[in-house]
């Protein structure tokens, strides 16, 4: 666990970077920073291995004081994560995965193992191993930052906008991946970001900041959603807030409809309607025809149809909801989980089946820390 | 070509004699620049001071530090050592400034993350920031070097004997084939340490042969 308490930066010409913040990062969960630039997000992050040090207050890490523990110590028991990663260019990536435990004085084998064990877990190419950073894309550049981080074990992660340098569709990976990385971890993080989708993504809990380095709330994101504490977190977590907050619903039983289905290579059969859809042997669905545009051949894969995002019947109510909206046939394609049509919905239906759900509600009625994650009273 | 082929053994003397007087205070010199660099670097504070300091050494004329240095250190007049304490304080003179601007070369976001892995002091040093400041020293270093081999011929003045013996002797006698000669060689040693000290810094910094950025 992660505590500020009371802590303010103000930097020798007068700026204050972040004021009077406390905020609990609890163990083994992820808690993102978010806000606009200059709302002190990153200082916060460099206070708790103190590579800044605060003005005024303390940050402690299990309970233990940082401002106590030596420097170097603390930092190499602290993970450490930034945009372009901030690899060693003149080293090879086995090499930047082990600086932490050569630190620590590991011997070289031991580090080589380590190195190579994380390079996969990060999802790479054994033989990238022996490359140097500038041979890797920028995509690859951040997994090798995310395992270097990871070397030594360390039970504390910081992250700054470790993804924002890559494209959106890397960045979707690395962000889906680094979720499952932390399932099998439970690391406890704090993520640095200003982008909000990302945010609610990947927190469990998110600290909205605003400038001046004042705490606007922190809440878990799907409370955030809904109860934004004020015009600026409203404003910050964006307009279509009330779609996004979907993702956070489970879907419950939809009336989902039974579909009329076609496999590859078939002949569509007279009167199938304007849109069939074509399934895989393992009635996995493959996408949308138009019979009356096929006549009277066999289906080819050219004919698909494939602007219909697929939902999961036990995925969120944004993904059925945008099944449907996205369906050429208007009718949401939903599977199972592992990937088998289980039949189709209607947005009106999906919409019916969200009036029928609350909101994310809590009891405590503090507008700042509304919805925070529970923490554990013992600091473990 | 007569001339040089009744004293090659001379001139590979001399040559031998004028690498000593040039190589040894280069490696000295950049010796002392690492930590005068380090300071400009660590304290920004001190930066002009060991920029404005090693360019005016600089500016002092050759002969007359040359006729200081006994004087200063005590030394006989003779003594080659005058020559190697000279030319370090030319070497300082333009290295100081290249390793600290080599050191400050470094890129932040590297310099980021080695404080955040806790790096300090002189294993950051030799771990991260030196290795990555090669290049930039390097070729500070060899401007160092061609200027230590052209400066040192000077000493021929003060009687420490080197190829720059040679221009003057041939040029006091008017025997062309000793002039050009003297000329000669002190290029070829010029290009010779050149040349060494591209092939080691590439030794030292293979990362930056490989092709950039798959993308």
């Amino acid at each position: 666990m992660i505590r500020f308490d009371g802590v303010t930066k103000q930097f020798p010409d007068g700026t204050v970077a972040v004021d009077d913040l406390s905020l609990t990062a609890p163990t083994g969960k992820i808690t993102v920073l978010v806000g606009p630039s200059g709302c002190g997000k990153t200082t916060s992050l460099r206070m708790v291995n103190r590579m800044i040090e605060p003005t005024k207050g303390s940050i402690s890490l299990d309970g233990q004081d940082t401002g106590r523990m030596k420097q170097s110590e603390l930092r190499r028991g602290i993970g450490y994560v930034i945009q372009h990663a901030g690899l060693f260019p003149h080293r090879t990536v086995l090499d930047n995965i082990g600086t932490v435990p050569r630190l620590l004085g590991w011997d070289r084998k031991r580090t080589q193992e380590r190195s190579r064990e994380l390079l996969e877990r990060v999802g790479l190419d054994p033989a990238l191993g022996d490359r140097y950073p500038a041979q890797l894309s920028g995509g690859q550049q951040q997994r090798v930052g995310v395992a270097r981080a990871l070397a030594a074990d360390p039970p504390v992660m910081l992250m700054d906008e470790p993804f924002s340098a890559v494209d959106p569709i890397v960045r979707d990976q690395l962000q889906d991946e680094f979720l499952r990385l932390q399932d099998e971890l439970g690391k406890t993080i704090i993520f640095v970001t200003h982008d909000i989708d990302e945010a609610i993504k990947l927190g469990d809990q998110v600290a909205v900041l605003r400038v001046g380095g004042q705490l606007a709330q922190v809440a878990e994101p799907s409370y955030l959603l809904a109860h934004p504490a004020d015009d600026f977190v409203a404003d910050f977590v964006g307009r279509d807030r009330g779609y996004r907050a979907l993702q956070f619903q489970p879907t419950p039983r939809l009336p989902l409809r039974s579909e009329r289905t076609i496999v590859l290579g078939e002949q569509p059969a007279a009167g199938s309607g304007a849109w069939l859809l074509v399934v895989d042997e393992q009635r996995k669905p493959l996408g949308w025809v138009e019979p009356a545009r096929i006549g009277s051949r066999g289906v080819e894969d050219a004919d698909l149809h494939r602007g219909g995002t697929v939902a999961r019947a036990a995925g969120t109510l944004r993904g059925a909801l945008d099944a449907a909206l996205s369906s050429p046939s208007r009718r949401g394609v939903v599977v199972d989980d592992s990937g088998v049509l289980v039949g189709t919905v209607l947005a009106h239906e999906v919409l019916s089946a969200i009036e029928d759900t609350d909101r994310p509600e809590r009891d405590e009625e503090d507008p700042v820390h509304g919805g925070a994650v529970a923490l554990a009273e013992d600091g473990a | 070509m007569d001339w040089l082929a009744s004293n090659w053994r001379t001139v590979i003397d001399l040559a031998g004699q004028h690498l000593y007087l040039a190589g040894v205070p280069l490696l000295l010199g950049l010796l002392l620049s690492l930590p005068l660099g380090w300071l400009a670097k660590r304290w920004r504070g001190a930066y002009p001071a060991v920029v404005t300091t090693s360019g005016l050494l600089y500016t002092i004329p050759s002969l007359a530090l040359f006729i200081i240095m006994p004087i200063v250190l005590g030394t006989k007049i003779l003594d080659p050592v005058n020559v190697i304490v000279a030319m370090t304080v030319y070497t300082v003179a333009l290295l100081a400034r290249t390793v600290a601007d080599g050191l400050i070369s470094v890129p932040d976001h590297v310099e980021q993350a080695a404080t955040a892995m806790g790096y300090r002091g002189l294993r950051r040093l030799v771990g991260v920031e030196l290795p990555l400041a090669v290049p930039v020293i390097a070729a500070g270093l060899r401007v160092a070097a061609v200027s230590n081999v052209s400066i040192v011929s000077v000493a021929s003045l003060v009687g420490v004997s080197q190829l720059g013996s040679l221009l003057v002797d041939g040029w006091r006698r008017i025997i062309w084939g000793e002039l050009v000669t003297g000329i000669v060689a002190c290029l070829v040693l010029a290009l010779l340490l050149d040349g060494l000290i591209l092939l080691g810094a590439k030794a030292l910094t293979p990362w930056r042969r490989v092709a950039g950025g798959a993308a």
